[in-house]
């Protein structure tokens, strides 16, 4: 059987034929998208594409020396996904896809630097509380110096740039949560006193939890946004559930933040007017509160089973902008839905559900707590992620401003999505050298 | 701690699972549904994929034509008319902010080539191999200097008004104007909410009190009910009683003892406003259904444009049949009449026709994107309006209204004009709409017309009946 004969394959060289099929999706996808809007050929996205083939390559290469043992999957499917957003990025703008496989680039620079210096994971375990330190002031950044872009303070501006700290204090905090319950998870677990015949851990045990919950709602009426603040509660939980497996610890968070969040609408005048386009998008579809969100709906619609075709879909408006706002960003997944279809928009999210199997994979895998801990916690970033965003953008949920993972047009989005992909591969080269 | 990440692994993936279904549900359950709703872009884009036909005058002059753009990579048309507000109600517009009006609306189907003969079926294969779809050329027989001649008359007076021009051998529309107008290009948005109505076709949906142009139709019914002839005799005061109101000629002039001829040829009102009752409402109404009043003209163009003519009560509906009328005023076109240029263009065209009533005619030829011919209309005849005898007589009498009577001003060189001046009152002291319709030349003749002038100091005379001269000439020194 050939998948037989696939899988007896060395492990590199599982990885480099799929990334080979990847390159081969890409090339494919920028020519579709060349002969559907341009009258004659250019060879300037063949010239990407080679620039995109030759990235993955020296990065498979780096793989291939410093973590032989390290998953085989991981990096063939970022690069399906990043292939998929720069095509649709491309079929936006030009510029903006320029851009994007900059992004790209950089992303696998930061991907090479991490498995080269955290090789052995266990040296990130020592830094945890810098990490949890370094989190803290990267939103306190956001918080106090962040530029209001479509209503959210996400974005902070730097040298010209625009950088969404968010993003990789997203990734500092699983460091720290991994470090700090694997630290404390026996007494978090078995807590010393009862109330009203609940064990609860002792104030000192447990008031870092209390600090992420109470933060998370601060962050929601700072940054203005939703999405942000679930994704740091729901990881914070997730990773409390691994280390101690109390499902109450979970359940009473997330009333918890019900209650928080509820209250913290009423000055959020931004998340309500999200929470009207959800619950009522058709009541006024020009309105702030509904025109991105049927316009969404509309797009993804259109696509039907087969879809309109790369580059042959209704995405942009007379002035060359795009009809839904934010396409390239947050709503990259109704063009994808649109131009790929409900087949290719499956295979997306089939990509994400086979990205978090293989991060959760490596958690089990790993024999110490800490990387099943970070493996986990950052798969469920990722995973949720996915989630929130895709389930704002087809009405499963209020709309929030979070990227796609790999396929959203952003710096700070790809670049750090490459970090956490470089964390997996680091854990599960550990893991499975040890096994073998 | 294995059993917990697996645990939370399918929570995750549960919801990842949640997110295809949802977007199955809006691809293919809601596909449908969704694609018809007004907000969808797609809709227009759908629209704009058409390379919509031309709409060209008879005498060459392009009215609307499509010009192809690019829209998201797409090759698109968007509609732009060359001469703006030359003929702009008529031919209307077909626009994606205020939809579709006027011919651009009624002949859409073939516009489009969405018909059901053969091009239509063309174009469904073309649609599904994703081709263009190319629309029919239609070719009016609107004549473009004509029109543009009336425009001018009227723009120069500042009025408010309309022109028809008819041709009486086929119910052609040559001229069609309509003051204020708008660019379709550009004053669209404006013209929606100006208080001047620029989107009001007045040749079909304005409705004036026709005053003394009425008389022919009062004529031709007391002729044709042999209730008079034209040497019939009548006294001629300044004014007469009529159900208890004084009823009274022109600036209260007395005329003495004259003809019922003379009376149609110098527009005595107390000789009509007798015949009129001699008439009897039911005789002037069975001719006025004759000549196309209490019912639209069954033409090619969208019916709420094109309203008809009749008496109507305070409330704007067209009165029951039963309903009391003071039928010596209806027969000097007062009291609750009123009528639409069109429709007095038609009273003409049937002078002209020796009593038939022809269809209204904006379309000459419909041409295939390869230039075969789809549809030349004949003419259609919607009965006759009163015997060839009657026709006769009147032609004459209207002959000498310009010779003689108060029509002088539409004299035209070389050509044989024959008409009927009218000045309504609008119920606004020293305000009159003014009238003139006629016919040339006068045997045999090629032009049917209604001039109206809202709202005018001077009378139909003084004020329409130049503007009919004016385009007489442009129109025969277009075809001879």
């Amino acid at each position: 059987m050939p998948d037989r004969g696939f899988l007896r394959l060395p492990t590199r060289n599982r990885e480099l034929a799929l990334i080979a099929l990847a390159l081969l999706i890409a090339t494919a996808g920028f020519a579709a998208v060349q002969l559907a809007r341009a009258q004659e050929f250019a060879s300037s996205p063949l010239i990407a594409a080679a620039f995109f083939a030759g990235a993955y390559l020296i990065a498979h290469l780096v793989v291939r020396i410093t973590l032989p043992d390290a998953d085989p999957y991981l990096l063939p499917i970022t690069a399906v996904l990043t292939a998929l957003g720069l095509i649709e990025i491309y079929r936006i703008d030009a510029k903006l896809a320029r851009d994007q496989g900059l992004w790209i680039v950089l992303g696998l620079v930061l991907f090479v630097g991490v498995i080269v210096a955290f090789r052995d994971i266990r040296r990130l375990e020592t830094l945890r509380y810098t990490c949890g330190a370094v989190a803290v002031v990267l939103l306190l950044a956001t918080i106090v110096l962040g530029s209001e872009v479509n209503g959210a303070r996400l974005w902070i501006r730097v040298a010209g740039l625009q950088i969404q700290p968010g993003e990789f204090a997203k990734i500092l905090l699983v460091i720290f949560l991994a470090g700090y319950l694997r630290e404390r998870r026996e007494v978090l677990a078995a807590p010393a006193r009862k109330v009203l015949g609940i064990g609860v851990p002792a104030l000192r045990h447990s008031l870092p939890l209390l600090i992420i919950a109470g933060a998370s709602l601060v962050l929601l009426v700072a940054m203005n946004d939703l999405g942000s603040s679930l994704l740091f509660y729901v990881i914070a939980l997730a990773m409390l559930y691994i280390a101690t497996g109390r499902l109450l610890f979970v359940g009473l968070g997330a009333g918890l933040f019900a209650l928080g969040a509820t209250a913290a609408l009423q000055i959020t005048p931004r998340v309500q007017t999200r929470i009207d386009g959800w619950l009522h998008p058709w009541a006024d579809e020009q309105a702030q509160c509904c025109y991105q969100i049927t316009q969404s709906i509309y797009t993804i619609a259109d696509g039907g089973v087969l879809g309109a075709g790369f580059g042959r879909g209704v995405i942009l408006n007379s002035g060359g902008g795009t009809i839904i706002p934010y396409a390239q960003t947050d709503f990259i997944y109704s063009v994808i839905a649109n131009e790929m279809g409900l087949v290719g928009a499956t295979a997306v999210i089939l990509l994400y559900l086979l990205l978090a199997w293989r991060g959760f994979r490596i958690a089990t895998t790993a024999d110490d707590g800490f990387s099943k801990l970070l493996a986990a916690g950052l798969a469920t970033a990722v995973a949720f992620q996915v989630f929130v965003i895709v389930g704002g953008v087809i009405r499963l949920l209020p709309l929030t401003g979070l990227t796609l993972p790999f396929v959203s047009y952003g710096g700070s989005s790809v670049t750090a999505n490459f970090a956490i992909a470089g964390l997996l591969l680091c854990i599960s080269q550990r893991a499975n050298r040890e096994r073998v | 701690m294995n059993r917990r990440i697996g645990n939370l692994f399918i929570v995750l993936a549960v919801g990842l699972l949640g997110l295809i279904a949802m977007t199955t549900y809006w691809q293919v359950v809601a596909r449908s549904s969704l694609e018809a709703r007004q907000a969808n872009v797609r809709l227009v884009y759908r629209d704009l994929a058409i390379d919509r036909g031309s709409i060209v005058s008879s005498d060459g002059v392009t009215l609307a034509e499509s010009k192809p753009g690019t829209l998201d990579g797409r090759t698109v048309y968007f509609r732009h008319y060359p001469t703006g507000g030359l003929a702009a109600q008529l031919v209307g517009y077909s626009s994606l902010l205020a939809g579709r009006a006027g011919l651009e609306r009624s002949l859409d189907p073939e516009l489009t080539g969405s018909t059901g003969d053969l091009t239509g079926v063309i174009n469904s294969f073309d649609r599904l191999k994703g081709d263009t779809v190319r629309g029919d050329e239609v070719i009016l027989r609107l004549n473009a200097a004509a029109q543009k001649v009336a425009m001018d008359e009227l723009t120069k007076l500042g009025a408010r008004g309309s022109v028809v021009v008819l041709d009486p051998s086929n119910g052609g529309i040559l001229v069609m104007a309509s003051t204020p107008t708008f660019d379709p290009n550009t004053g669209l948005e404006q013209a929606l909410s100006d208080p001047g109505s620029p989107l009001l076709n007045r040749a079909t949906q304005g409705l004036y009190p026709p005053g003394s142009i009425f008389k022919v139709v009062t004529a031709a019914s007391a002729l044709d009910a042999d209730v008079v002839t034209p040497e019939t005799k009548f006294p001629g005061p300044s004014c007469i009683d009529s159900g208890g109101q004084k009823l009274c000629n022109f600036r209260d002039r007395a005329y003495g003892p004259h003809s019922f001829g003379y009376a149609l040829i110098h527009s005595i009102n107390t000789t009509f406003a007798e015949v009129g009752a001699d008439l009897g409402k039911d005789q002037l109404e069975a001719t006025m259904r004759g000549f196309g009043f209490f019912s639209r003209f069954p033409w090619d163009y969208p019916p709420e444009q094109s309203l008809p003519s009749g008496i109507f009560n305070r409330r704007g509906n067209l009165i029951d049949p039963s309903a009391p009328i003071d039928v010596p005023r209806i027969a000097i076109g007062q009291e609750r009449l009123l009528a639409t240029p069109l429709q007095m263009a038609e009273v003409a065209t049937a002078v002209a026709n020796g009593g038939q009533i022809v269809q209204p005619e904006p379309v000459q030829e419909v041409r295939a994107p390869d230039g075969s011919v789809v549809r030349r209309p004949s003419p259609v005849y919607l009965g006759r309006a009163m015997t060839t005898e009657t026709a006769t007589t009147l032609r004459e009498l209207m002959k000498q209204v310009v010779d003689e009577g108060t029509g002088g001003a539409a004299a035209v060189a070389g050509l044989d004009v024959a008409g009927k001046t009218g000045t309504a009152e609008t119920g606004t002291a020293g305000k009159n709409d003014a009238w003139f319709i006629g016919f040339a030349p006068a045997e045999a003749s090629r032009f049917a017309f209604a001039v109206l002038v809202e709202d005018v100091d001077g009378t139909g005379g003084d004020v329409a009946a130049p503007i009919a001269a004016a385009v007489l000439r442009a129109l025969t020194a277009q075809t001879t």
